[in-house]
This record gives C-alpha cells, structure tokens and sequence, in this order.
C-alpha cells in the first residue's frame, strides 16, 4: 500500500513535468505542440551523449541537456508554428506541421542511435534508497518528485508575477492587441517554448534515468497521458497540472493493484471522459471558458 | 589399427557400391554473415563446416563426401530468397541449413519447398510456423514453446518453488505467446500462480505491477518481455526490494539484457537449448573441436553443428542416398541421435526433440544452473 502511493506520486511527478511544458504553450497559448514528446526523447539522448561520450557528471550534464531542449524549443517554433502563424487555420495547421517535425526528429533519431534502447551508466546517480515502513523510495525518486514541485512553484510565480508572465498572458488573451501595446508577440511566444521545451526536456532526461531506458520511440507513451492531464487539470492552470499528473499517476498505480493491469488506461481514461462530461473545465480551469 | 579397420571399411564399401564411390553430395548452408545477425551467422559457419569435415573424415558415410556451399543472406529476405534460389536450380544442392533469421525463413523456405528442397532450420525458433510451410521443412531449434516447459521443471527441482506470479507484455505476440506456455507449464508441474500483471509494449514503469506481485510473495517471477524492458524490469524489481529468483522467457536470452540490467541481471534464470556445461563426450568433443579451431562456442554453433549431423544422419538412414528426397525420408527415421543438444529427433511436426537447460546470470555472464 505505502509502496503503490509512492510509485503512484514518482510516476505522477514525471506526468506533471511533462505537461507542465505542454501546457505552458497550450493551455496558455492555444498551441498544441505535438512535437514536445520529440524534445522530450532527444534531450534525453543529449544527456546521454554527454555522459556517455563527454564524462561530463549527471549534475553538469542535466542543465546542459535542459538548455538544449529550450533552444530545440525555439527550433520547433521557428520551423513548424511561425511560418503559419496569422493563418486563419494556423491552430490546425500547426498541430499538422508539429506531428511532421515529431515525426522527422524521432526518424533522425533512429538514423543516428539507432532502434535499440540505450540505458544510462551504471552508479551516474548514487543508487540509495529511504525505507518508510514497507516503502522503499530510491534517492533518484525523490530528487525527481522534488524537481517536479519546484518546477511547478517557479513556473506559477513566472507566469503570475514576471513581466515575460504578464507578457505571455497578454498573448495568450489576445495577440493583437498585445502587438498594439508593444508586445513582440513572436518573441514573447518564442520564449514560452524556450521554457516549455527546457521542462519537456527535464521530464525526457529524469524518465531515461529512472526508468533506465532511452529510445527514439520513449516520448510516446507520456505524450497522451500529458494531454489527458492537461484537460483533466484544467486548460492553461499550472497547479491544475501537477495536481492532475499526481492524480493520473496514483489513479494508474492503484488500477495496477486494485483491478489489474491491464484495465489501466481504459480507467484512466475512462475517469477523463466522466471529468469532461462532468466538469468541463478541469479541475482548476478558468470557471468561464475564454471567448474565441 | 583403427585407421586399418576404417580403410577396410572404406574399401569394402568402394566395393560394394562401386558407383557411389565418387558421389558427393552438396549441402547449401545460407547464414546471416553480414548485416544485422552477423554475430549468430559467424558461429553457424564454424559450426557447419566442423561438421562436415568431421563426417567426411570419419567414413560414417562411405563413398559420400559433403560439400558445404556456404552463401550469406545479408540478413535480409530478398537476398535469402535470390540465394536460396541459386543453391536449389544451380549449384543443385541436396538440401539446405538455416536461414538464420525466422523472418528470412518465412521469405526463403517456399522456394524450397515448391522445388521439393529438404530445408534443416537451425536457428528459427517462431513458435508453430517455419515447419508449417511445408513437409520439406525440417527443424533442428526448439522453439520458446518447448524451452519454457523444461526450463520451469529443471528450475523447479532445482529450486523447489511452490508458488509463482507473473508478469508479461499483453500487446505483443511474442510475449503474450510465451506467457501462455510459462502459465500451463506452471499449471502442469503443481505450481500455484498467485497472480498475474500485464503492461503494453511502450511501458517504461513496472513498479505498480511489480509491487502489486511482490506483496503476494511469490517463491519465484516470471516475466515474458522482449529484451528492451526485460532489463527496466530486473532493475525495477530489485529496487523495490524483490529479492526471490527471476525467471525471463526467450526475451532474456540475450547479452543485451545483461547489458541493460546490470547487476540487476544477477541470478536471472533463463531458458536454452544448448546445455553447453553437458558431460556428454559428443557435446565434450564438440566444444573441444571448435576452440581447436580458434571459436568458442555459443547455442547458434552446436545447433548448426547438430543440423549437419542430422543431413548425414538421414543420408545414412535412406541408405546412403544423397538426393533430395532420400534425405526428406531419412529424416522421418532420424531417432535419438546423438548430438552436443543431447538425443536428437524429430516431431511428427517436423520441429526438433532434445533436452533443455536453464542458464543462470553469474558475474555478468550466461552459466549453466547444475
């Protein structure tokens, strides 16, 4: 039992980093970036070349991964939304433009590490672990459900009290106008997917090394499950994200052990479907849906 | 004296058949030399033409001399099919081993079979296919179907375990069909399964399942993955701190898992055909041969090594008769014939019928439980 809500809260904390960045530029935004799950899988394999290759240490190789995945971020801006934007049908276009550049990203990948699935070298992370009773929490668990909260802190103070946060918001609203006001719009939503990025590919390395296991095809499971806890926790709510990647994750873990495996995505989704019906906005969404 | 007793041998033979004194009769041996499964193909060649020179020197088949024609499939299925077509209409080949991948034998093995060619599959280990293609396909591989069930009886008398759970990719042919053997295996031997968890081929997570498994302590897990997450879920399995034995299905058969494991790979037990610590003086020699000629041996030489055996062994069957239909029908006799695999013969299905063993992950290597 003590074991299952801690790998329900570990399994959580990765959901919530993963649409933490997802959300930023769809909830916010109204971007549906379909190629996040790439940036997701290549900063891992960023990572690992420079562990791998370059004997750089886990915790200067993290950062470095990060800021690779933020300027891939802005890469994914410029090739795949900014040529469509203004276009009338630019949200579909984009979401068409961003599953192509998924797809190109994950077949460069396989080109170059090829199919099979690469781990990271052994004790790169200490290997302790914490018993709490029958639980045992390993290091790596902790320190990744702690980046996942602090993530989540940093990430709501930028968005409610920074000026990029006033700025983001202000697109967000209305992009016209913001432009009338002096927002360099293009720069402002540049930026969101520099973060956004950064965190997705935060989520893409702490996954490799927890779960041991780097592959050109790793960004495709979480890429659902991050959109159902983008909606599940309400469009453009940050809180509401990581509250609802806690809440997918223990919901996952304890199907596994109450019901049984494999009826887990289909109660998982099934609970998504009942939100939507019953609560359109999510769990912490905006109470009045936002005019088109 | 012995070399004296062979030449009489051979001369009475000369004599007996003075028309067969010059047959020789040619085996086509097509490998994975280049490409993907080079590293099996490189053992299979060995192993091959160790045979065929064995069985050419000792006069077991008088006034008959093997030729191997080698060729390689370049691990892919359209060169299987355009070689396999040039051993059977030009070099006019009596049979053919291998190919070495299943895939390519799915492509390759009706050429044969539509020109009446004998095929040995040496490696091909698909459950209920290969063999089905046609009654010229014959195979020497066991396949996971007929591994798991003698891996989980030498296990369990060796271990003794009561009570099992397990663990398997419910997505995933391969899996799921090894997870249907391992459960009637289990049922068979009296072997109580206290639960059972299923994940989907892209999970990276087990440790819901594995927790779940865990809390029933189970005397022994396991798990029937393809090598990708059969390493997550050693290293998950023993961070939640499960310390019973693990037992992997055809999946864990492979150096990667250990690579991807690491010192999670420790005492995993897996399946094999080949039982290479076996004191048997064939599989003795066997091992002593092959290191003489500079190879150690792995389960893709001793079986490719054995296919060779069993061609020479239904030659002799059919009466020392070399053609293509004569083998077919000398294999149907081929009975406990003894080879590095143990007593070698075939199914009425036509698949291949000899012990099996279990191997054990010790320092970071594959060894044989005793």
């Amino acid at each position: 039992m003590g074991q299952q809500i801690v790998n329900g809260l570990f399994l959580g904390s990765i959901y919530a980093l993963f649409a933490l960045g997802y959300t930023l530029v769809f909830g916010v935004l109204d971007i549906l970036n379909l190629a996040h799950q790439a940036v997701f899988m290549l900063c891992a394999y960023v990572a690992l070349a420079l562990v791998v290759h370059l004997h750089l240490p886990m915790p200067i190789a993290f950062p470095l991964a990060v800021v690779a995945g933020g300027l891939l971020g802005v890469v994914v801006d410029r090739l795949a939304f900014r040529p469509l934007r203004g276009r009338s049908d630019s949200n579909i276009s984009g979401l068409i433009s961003s599953i192509a550049l998924a797809t190109i990203l994950e077949a460069l990948a396989l080109q170059f590490f090829g199919p099979d699935v690469e781990r990271f070298p052994f004790g790169i992370v200490p290997d302790r672990s914490l018993r709490l009773g029958d639980a045992v929490i390993s290091e790596l668990q902790l320190v990744i459900i702690g980046i996942a909260v602090s993530m989540l802190a940093v990430l709501t103070w930028v968005l409610r009290r920074t000026t990029l946060g006033r700025r983001i918001r202000a697109v967000a609203e209305n992009p016209v106008a913001a432009r009338v006001l002096g927002v360099n719009v293009d720069r402002v939503i540049a930026s969101s997917f520099f973060v956004s990025s950064a965190l997705g590919g935060a989520a893409g390395v702490l996954f490799g090394l927890a779960f041991n296991s780097v592959s050109p095809d790793m960004g495709r499971t979480v890429e659902l499950k991050g959109l159902a806890v983008i909606i599940l926790g309400g469009m453009g709510s940050m809180p509401g994200a990581a509250i609802a990647g806690f809440a997918l994750g223990l919901l996952e873990v304890f199907t596994v052990a109450k019901i049984g495996s494999s009826y887990r995505d289909a109660v998982a989704f099934g609970v998504l479907f009942l939100v939507l019906v019953v609560r359109p906005r999510g769990l912490l969404g905006p109470a009045a849906l936002r005019e088109a | 004296m012995r070399l004296v007793s062979c030449s009489v041998a051979a001369a009475i033979a000369l004599l007996a058949h003075p028309a067969a004194a010059a047959e020789t009769v040619k085996i086509g041996a097509v490998f994975s030399l280049t490409g993907n499964a080079a590293a099996y193909g490189a053992q299979q060649k060995a192993g091959v033409a160790l045979a065929a020179d064995e069985i050419n020197k000792s006069g077991k088949l008088p006034g008959i001399t093997l030729e191997v024609v080698l060729e390689d499939d370049g691990t892919s299925p359209q060169q299987g099919i355009s070689v396999f077509d040039r051993l059977i209409n030009m070099n006019k080949v009596s049979a053919i081993i291998g190919p070495t991948l299943s895939t390519l034998a799915e492509a390759a093995d009706p050429r044969a079979q539509a020109q009446k060619t004998p095929v040995v599959a040496v490696s091909n280990t698909k459950p209920n296919a290969i063999t089905t293609i046609g009654d010229y396909i014959w195979r020497v591989s066991l396949t996971e179907a007929q591994v798991i069930p003698s891996a989980v009886d030498i296990a369990r008398k060796k271990l003794g375990f009561k009570t099992a759970a397990i663990l398997y990719g419910n997505d995933d042919a391969f899996t799921k069909a090894g997870f249907d053997v391992m459960k009637s295996s289990l049922e068979k031997a009296g072997v109580q399964i206290l639960g059972i968890q299923t994940f989907s081929t892209k999970d990276r997570d087990f440790n819901a399942q594995l927790t779940a498994l865990k809390g029933l302590k189970p005397d022994v897990l396991l798990v029937s993955a393809l090598v990708e997450q059969a390493g997550s879920i050693a290293v998950q399995a023993r961070q939640l701190g499960y310390t019973g034995p693990i037992m992997g299905g055809n999946g864990f058969n492979s150096t990667k898992f250990i690579q991807l494991a690491g010192p999670a790979a420790e005492g995993v037990l897996v399946g094999t055909a080949w039982n290479r610590a076996s004191l048997d003086p064939v599989n003795q020699a066997f091992i002593a041969a092959m290191k003489a000629r500079g190879v150690d041996p792995d389960q893709f030489g001793a079986q490719a090594y054995t296919g060779v055996l069993v061609i020479a062994d239904a030659i002799r069957q059919a009466g020392l008769k070399g053609g293509r239909d004569d083998i077919k029908a000398g294999f149907a006799k081929v009975k406990d014939l003894p080879t590095p695999l143990g007593k070698f013969s075939f199914l009425p299905s036509r698949d291949g019928d000899h012990p099996a063993a279990v191997q054990i992950v010790k320092s970071g290597k594959f060894e044989i439980l005793e």
